[in-house]
């Protein structure tokens, strides 16, 4: 497997092609936040917590390092000002579900309206349940700000009988009402 | 139908064809495009057939229901050829008096042509009018000369001649090259050069590769697309096999709203008709290429209208935007190397081939060549679809095309680029229409769209309409773009109610920015564009919303108020007998005069557009807070 250079916060490694900036960070005990990624399911790159700061051929821009792979002579920062100005707005976007990273990042309160549900659509069950349960009971209904979870009544009842994807759960709709639905 | 197997045979049905259409001098043409139609242009095709049949004329003068004319305001249009004397809004009560008028005797029937405004002069010809007199009509002139439902009428006009110069004479490289030389950008809104673009997949050592024609057009008051693929769909098609034959496919899509059923009608037959001559399939005219064309009708997603969105759909699966830090052109469809291009951009091709690159080239401003349709509507006297080559002006455009602002009232600005577009006020009508100068100026030139807007329309409320519009049609897959424009939304929602605080404005920039650097995908990057020119350009607006609780324009219904004038009111009762809450009574008195309760009022207008024009008794006020003082 071909072998890359680059450089992360200052520090030159070398990882595989095809690995994510994410992992490569991890790799050398970087750690940026997430809220949708699990490393058993498919990148999703919807949470925008992990966005991070590239520079390739002199152009700076700002990916999703879940899913951005990794290129020669990458530079990479995890946290930039720029960075972390998104994380704060990510984090009073969501309040309160990410109060553990509010401390860190110095958020004391949010100047949002606060949800309407406690579910953060970061789709980690919908996944969870499609691409390792291979059930697809839960999924996301409507767009826009009209998206919410649901689940398929004909599946209802292996749903409350499973709970598999409840440990995923960033916000607790899939918790409360996996049951319910039964 | 005889299977074309070379181009000779090609020509040779081009020049019968031809010969046919020669036999009949005069042509009655008759728009059928969805306005028209709308406006009953049918029954006026109807009256025409009954009508020619029993003069006899059916030998003498050809019929022919076409594509878009583009002047919808005045529609039905009919159009006799070759004079191409112009007859606006016909019924088809008036058939009878054209045949026997214009047809028989060859006089104009002048109450059905066009007056001019200042003058009060007729004008008789369609390119005399000032609405098609700057235009330059490349693509949309085809619209009059075929009947959409018939290939032949393409054929007799020279179509399919640029895919036979493709296929026998070039080769893909050359066609590429005759792309990029004339300078091709994308249609669909983001200007991206077409050769590079073909060129990238054709590259892409994959195979197979697909090719897919865009006609999901959704922004709110925009029909460019809408009206070529209803009109001539033959211009897309010979396009996207060109398209094609260049990047290597054999295989291609015309993604197309299923809330157009003409477009999608018109394709299909047009599918047929080309299944038929032998111009799709395996072999096209002897030349040992193939390709299959497939249509996917769309579930009125706006959001499907982004590429890689648009690709989910196709597959099958729900129309959410993908990763794309790996092209499409690279990993589209099916993660195949796939060509997208939007069906205004197809529709240039064949006349870049057969005009050559230099020819189009000298059409346009110095990066954005060839011309431009736009939807041209709101608060203009001649809305329609208007073609015109980049660099016009805009004033050029709203003035000397849309004949300026109906009712003598002043122009405020005009939104370009659809709902991800933004406002220009009156300071930049002089900026030249181009895809690098509009988004310059914080705005784009989207895939066409062009709403005027007049003294009466608030700006807060045009940016909370399309917030609101991109809030419900954004996929809500990512955090900024959903939960971003939830709270932007929920506080253009309070200024327009009343309910505005300091600091709004410098939050709602805050979130624009957070939008713009941290969205998924393009829909949610550029989503703040119309919150941002509506602050830019008109901020004193949101400054009067917020802190004085007043609209200036009267529109947001929270800060405005009707008052029944009682030195005015003559007490007819009109007022209160149309008010659909029964808010409105007779006040006691000497005389009878009416007044409103500010309690049950809803806030309709009925009392003021009722109100007799020579008592003008009912005012809008447009602040309540004025109104509980007085």
């Amino acid at each position: 497997m071909k072998m890359l250079k680059l450089q992360i916060d200052g520090q030159e490694l070398q990882a595989q092609k095809g690995t994510t900036i994410l992992q490569a960070a991890k790799s050398i005990g970087i750690d940026i936040p997430t809220l949708c990624h699990s490393e058993n399911l498919k990148p999703y790159g919807a949470c925008r917590l992990c966005m991070v700061e590239i520079t390739k051929d002199e152009r700076t821009r700002l990916v999703a390092s879940c899913v951005y792979e990794i290129e020669d002579g990458l530079v990479v920062k995890t946290n930039t000002e720029r960075v972390k100005k998104i994380r704060r707005m990510i984090i009073e976007l969501l309040w309160p579900s990410l109060t553990g990273l509010a401390k860190e990042y110095d958020v004391a309160s949010s100047r949002f309206w606060p949800k309407e549900t406690e579910c953060n659509l970061c789709g980690l069950c919908v996944r969870y349940c499609s691409e390792i349960r291979k059930l697809d009971a839960v999924y996301f209904k409507g767009r826009g700000i009209d998206r919410e979870l649901a689940i398929v009544p004909e599946l209802a009842r292996e749903c409350a009988f499973c709970h598999q994807c409840h440990e995923l759960c960033t916000g607790g709709w899939i918790v409360y009402h996996s049951d319910q639905a039964f | 139908m005889p299977r074309l197997k070379s181009p000779d045979d090609l020509y040779e049905l081009r020049e019968k064809l031809k010969q046919e259409r020669d036999q009949r001098h005069t042509c009655v043409t008759i728009c059928s495009g969805t306005g028209c139609i709308a406006c009953r242009s049918q029954d006026v095709v109807a009256e025409f057939e009954r009508e020619m049949a029993e003069k006899g004329l059916e030998d003498k003068v050809a019929l022919r229901r076409t594509g878009c004319y583009g002047l919808c305001e005045r529609g039905p249009i009919v159009v006799i050829l070759p004079e191409r004397i112009c007859y606006l809004g016909t019924k088809a009560e008036d058939v009878s008096e054209i045949v026997s008028e214009t047809l028989v005797k060859g006089r104009h029937v002048d109450r059905l042509l066009y007056e001019d405004v200042e003058t009060g002069q007729r004008i008789v010809r369609l390119d005399d009018i000032p609405f098609y007199r700057k235009q330059e009509r490349l693509l949309l002139e085809a619209n009059s000369l075929v009947d959409p439902k018939r290939i032949e009428d393409y054929i007799a006009i020279g179509g399919y001649s640029a895919l036979a110069k493709v296929l026998l004479e070039m080769n893909a490289e050359a066609v590429i090259e005759e792309i990029e030389k004339a300078g091709l950008r994308g249609r669909g809104g983001g200007g991206f050069p077409v050769g590079s673009k073909w060129r990238t997949t054709r590259d892409v050592p994959s195979d197979p590769k697909y090719i897919i024609v865009n006609a999901d057009e959704g922004d709110p008051g925009a029909y460019m697309d809408r009206s070529i693929l209803e009109g001539n769909p033959h211009s897309v098609l010979e396009g996207l096999i060109i398209g094609a034959f260049a990047i290597g496919s054999q295989k291609g899509y015309v993604y197309v709203r299923q809330e157009y059923p003409l477009a999608v009608e018109n394709t299909e037959i047009a599918i047929k008709q080309l299944e038929e001559y032998g111009l799709i399939g395996k072999d096209i005219l002897g030349s040992g290429f193939s390709f299959t064309v497939d249509i996917q009708r769309g579930a009125g997603a706006f959001v499907s209208g982004e590429s890689s969105a648009l690709m989910s759909a196709i597959e099958g699966k729900v129309g959410e935007p993908r990763l794309k830090y790996v092209h499409t052109a690279v990993k589209g469809l099916w993660d195949k190397p796939t060509c997208l291009n939007n069906v205004e951009t197809f529709a240039n091709v064949p006349l870049i081939i057969n005009n050559g690159s230099d020819w189009y080239g000298r059409i346009g401003s110095d990066n954005s060549k060839g011309t431009k349709i736009f939807s041209l509507v709101g608060k203009v006297n001649n809305t329609g679809l208007v073609e015109i080559p980049m660099g016009m002006s805009l004033r050029e455009i709203v003035y000397d095309i849309g004949g300026g602002i109906p009712n003598g009232k002043k122009f405020k600005a005009v939104q370009t680029g659809g709902p991800s577009g933004g406002v220009l006020p009156e300071g930049m009508l002089d900026i030249p229409v181009d895809f690098d100068r509009l988004e310059k100026v914080g705005s784009m030139m989207g895939s066409g769209g062009m709403i005027v807007m007049d003294e009466d329309t608030c700006m807060v409320d045009t940016a909370r309409y399309y917030t609101d519009f991109l809030a419900h049609e954004s996929c809500g897959k990512c955090v900024p773009c959903r939960e971003g424009l939830r709270q932007m939304l929920r506080i253009l929602d309070n200024i327009t109610s009343g309910k505005g605080r300091e600091g709004d404005i410098e939050l709602l920039e805050e979130l624009s920015e957070f939008l713009q650097e941290a969205a998924f995908c393009a829909l949610g990057s550029t989503a703040p564009n119309p919150v941002l020119s509506t602050i830019a350009h008109f901020r004193d607006e949101y400054d009067a919303h917020i802190r004085d609780k007043r609209c200036p324009s009267g529109v947001c219904k929270d800060l405005i108020a009707y008052q029944i004038d009682a030195e005015a009111c003559i007490g007819c009762g009109t007022c209160a007998r149309n008010c659909p809450v029964d808010a409105i009574s007779e006040v006691e008195g000497e005389n009878t005069v009416y007044e409103i309760d500010q309690g049950k009022c809803i806030k309709c207008g009925n009392c003021i557009d009722v109100c007799p024009p020579k008592v003008e008794a009912v005012v809008k006020i447009s602040s309540s807070v004025l109104l509980e003082s007085a």
